[in-house]
């Protein structure tokens, strides 16, 4: 008797639960949607906006290198190799030091305050404002530049490509350190193990070991620290000079297309001027976009080669 | 753990962002529902007249009970957003372009409400203090003057020692009625400048390096010897920058006051709808890189069923803003208005009707 209650109870609540269970993946799924669904307002949001400048430039948009808003002419090319430079220049600065700096906190100095006090210093790197960055490198980094421009004999600006990419490559670092961190305590300690019972030193097994190991884990480091780094605006726009011209050297001034955005828009009047705005965002949208597809399949080629 | 983290940073991120959305977009209903309460006025558009705007809007609530709210959204959005007949008038630094008013629902009446002027500001060492004639001026930031010791420079400026630096020329990187007034005053005194250059509220710059507001600008001037940039007169006295003499339209070197820019607004051909270009005034003691900024309301005030009270309310406070407001220019470094302009004004103002009838007495 008390068995059977026992059992009914069970039956009836079970049957409450598959329902709570349906609606609860039916909310998962409306929710999950939204992400899709925003996605594509956002997309579809820019495009029709950039109609005109789509209309009126055509593929020119991408090569023309006039961008002049008295006489309506607009070419989005010295813009997006701003962008890209600046952006594959941090990482080439920001990767060994994160590396550097992951391998330190993830395999020498696991635990105990050391590690503790710095893995805390890098979330709150992460957490400082971008103008903040801009500040600090208007005030420090400009004019320690302009003395090795001087040195170098280049135009003692101060501002361009090289302080722009130094101060993303700050910025992007502490992402780039989490993410590579991460993944450092996904290595088999097993196989760790055995190599070092194989008489491997600890150098031998970063090398052979773990680096292989974590290569498409560090990719998609990289690859989120990239995204920031190509939509950063606040500080680039401070430090890169805001020239509207193709840079002719690493010093040289320049200009990116998320600070171009955010300095021209405010005050952009006419159709033609406002939709050529909205066309260099659709452009940047697209940039991250395809970075984002090549990095994600260099991820899985990696993946598969271990 | 810090993947929790990470996700948590993401969430909340976005989250802010879609409350920051929110917000701009609840802004259009929220400025309507103020338009309809009686004792409430709605502006926006120019950041330049902002801290006056803001002085005189506090003292008239005061005086007279009516509370003013001033949007500082940029002379652009001002435009847009009277055009859209959200705000009860709009601001801008520039006049309205004829296309541009051709576009509105309605005329709009331009009011000049108080004047201000654009400073050439330098970095040299021993800080002196330079002449600059309209053709040197138009060379450098042309980028065809490189060095400080041009001979061309030594000529206007003979007892002051120049050094062999290279000029480096700065600009504003943003859009900006300080940049339009600048480059409306270049395009008049070089051809070459009008040719190639144009004016604007951004331009593309033959030479030199982009700063992000008068702020930018001004900090960019301070740390590099041998630099040039302009900025609003306000921010250059408010910083204590140096300040160049032009030599303006009659051959006299002005240095940019108070007074010899409201001097440049004491001009006899003045339009009808006061739409006008005062850089490079024919006023003998005027500085030459002075502008008005304007008040735009329609010349009818009778649509979308506005309240006669609000539309008599919205002229009463323009008419007071030009007359006893103007006590208030000088503390805030503006210029006054010259009694010329005043009188101009209101009888422009004058023409603002509800249902054909004037709302000014």
């Amino acid at each position: 008797m008390n068995t059977a209650l026992k059992h009914n109870i069970v039956i009836s609540e079970s049957g409450k639960i598959t329902r709570k269970e349906k609606g609860f993946k039916r909310i998962l799924w409306i929710v999950a949607l939204s992400i899709i669904v925003l996605f594509l307002v956002f997309f579809l949001t820019l495009v029709l906006s950039s109609l005109p400048s789509l209309k009126a430039f055509g593929f020119s948009f991408l090569y023309e290198k006039t961008w002049n808003p008295v006489a309506g002419e607009f070419g989005v090319f010295p813009f997006l190799v701003g962008t890209l430079l600046t952006s594959f220049l941090a990482l080439i600065i920001a990767v060994p030091f994160s590396l550097a700096v992951a391998l330190f906190l993830g395999e020498y100095y696991r635990k105990g305050i050391v590690s503790g006090l710095f893995k805390n210093i890098i979330d709150l790197l992460a957490a400082i404002p971008s103008v903040v960055y801009g500040f600090w490198g208007l005030f420090v980094l400009v004019p320690i530049i302009r003395k090795l421009e001087m040195l170098l004999n280049v135009s003692p600006y101060g501002v361009g490509i090289f302080s722009a990419s130094v101060i993303l490559s700050i910025m992007i670092m502490p992402y780039a350190i989490s993410l590579t961190r991460q993944v450092l305590q996904m290595v088999p300690s097993d196989l760790k193990e055995a190599a070092y019972a194989m008489g491997a030193t600890r150098f031998d097994v970063i090398r052979k070991i773990v680096i292989p190991h974590i290569l498409s884990g560090l990719f998609a480091g990289i690859l989120l620290a990239l995204g920031r780094a190509l939509g950063e605006t606040m500080a680039v726009t401070m430090l890169i000079g805001n020239t509207n011209a193709l840079p002719t050297s690493l010093f040289s001034p320049s200009n990116t297309m998320a600070s171009a955005i955010a300095n021209e828009f405010t005050e952009a009047t006419g159709q033609i001027y406002t939709s050529s705005l909205i066309e260099m965002a659709l452009v940047l949208f697209l940039v991250v976009t395809i970075i984002n597809v090549i990095g994600r399949k260099l991820i899985n080629h990696f993946a598969w080669d271990e | 753990m810090k993947k929790v983290n990470l996700i948590l940073l993401a969430i909340l991120s976005s989250a802010l962002t879609l409350v920051s959305c929110g917000n701009n977009s609840k802004k259009n209903p929220d400025t309507q529902k103020t338009t309809a309460s009686a004792n409430t006025l709605i502006g926006a558009g120019a950041t330049f007249p902002y801290p006056l705007y803001s002085k005189m809007f506090h003292v008239y609530h005061q005086k007279k009970g009516i509370k003013v709210n001033y949007q500082s959204v940029g002379s652009g959005a001002g435009i847009q957003q009277i055009q859209n007949k959200v705000v009860d008038f709009g601001a801008s630094d520039a006049p309205m372009s004829d296309e541009e008013l051709k576009e509105s629902p309605g005329y709009l009446v331009h009011i000049p409400t108080c004047l201000g002027a654009v400073v050439i500001t330098y970095n040299l060492p021993e800080d002196p203090s330079l002449k600059f004639t309209p053709d040197v001026l138009a060379d450098i930031f042309l980028g065809k003057i490189t060095k400080w010791n041009d001979p061309r420079i030594a000529k206007v400026n003979p007892n002051v020692k120049l050094p062999s630096l290279p000029i480096s020329v700065l600009h504003r990187s943003d859009g900006s009625g300080t940049t339009y007034i600048f480059s409306d005053y270049m395009s008049k005194i070089s051809s070459d400048w009008k040719n190639k250059v144009g004016k604007g509220k951004s331009l593309q710059w033959p030479t030199g390096l982009g700063a992000k507001g008068n702020e930018g600008v001004s900090g960019f001037v301070k740390q590099t010897k041998g630099s040039i940039g302009y900025v609003e007169l306000a921010y250059a006295y408010q910083n204590k920058m140096s300040k160049a003499t032009l030599q303006n339209k009659s051959g006299n070197f002005i240095t940019p006051t108070l007074s010899s820019i409201s001097a440049a607004a004491d001009i006899d051909h003045m339009p009808k709808d006061l739409r006008v270009s005062i850089t490079n005034t024919s006023a003998s003691k005027g500085y030459p890189i002075s502008a008005f900024t304007y008040i735009l309301v329609y010349e009818e005030q009778g649509y979308d069923n506005r309240k006669e009270k609000k539309a008599k309310a919205t002229v009463d406070l323009i008419d007071w803003m030009i007359t006893d407001g103007q006590q208030f220019t000088k503390a805030l470094q503006y210029g006054k208005l010259p009694e010329k302009v005043v009188e101009k004004a209101t009888k422009r103002l004058k023409t603002v009707t509800y249902n054909g009838q004037s709302l000014l007495k």
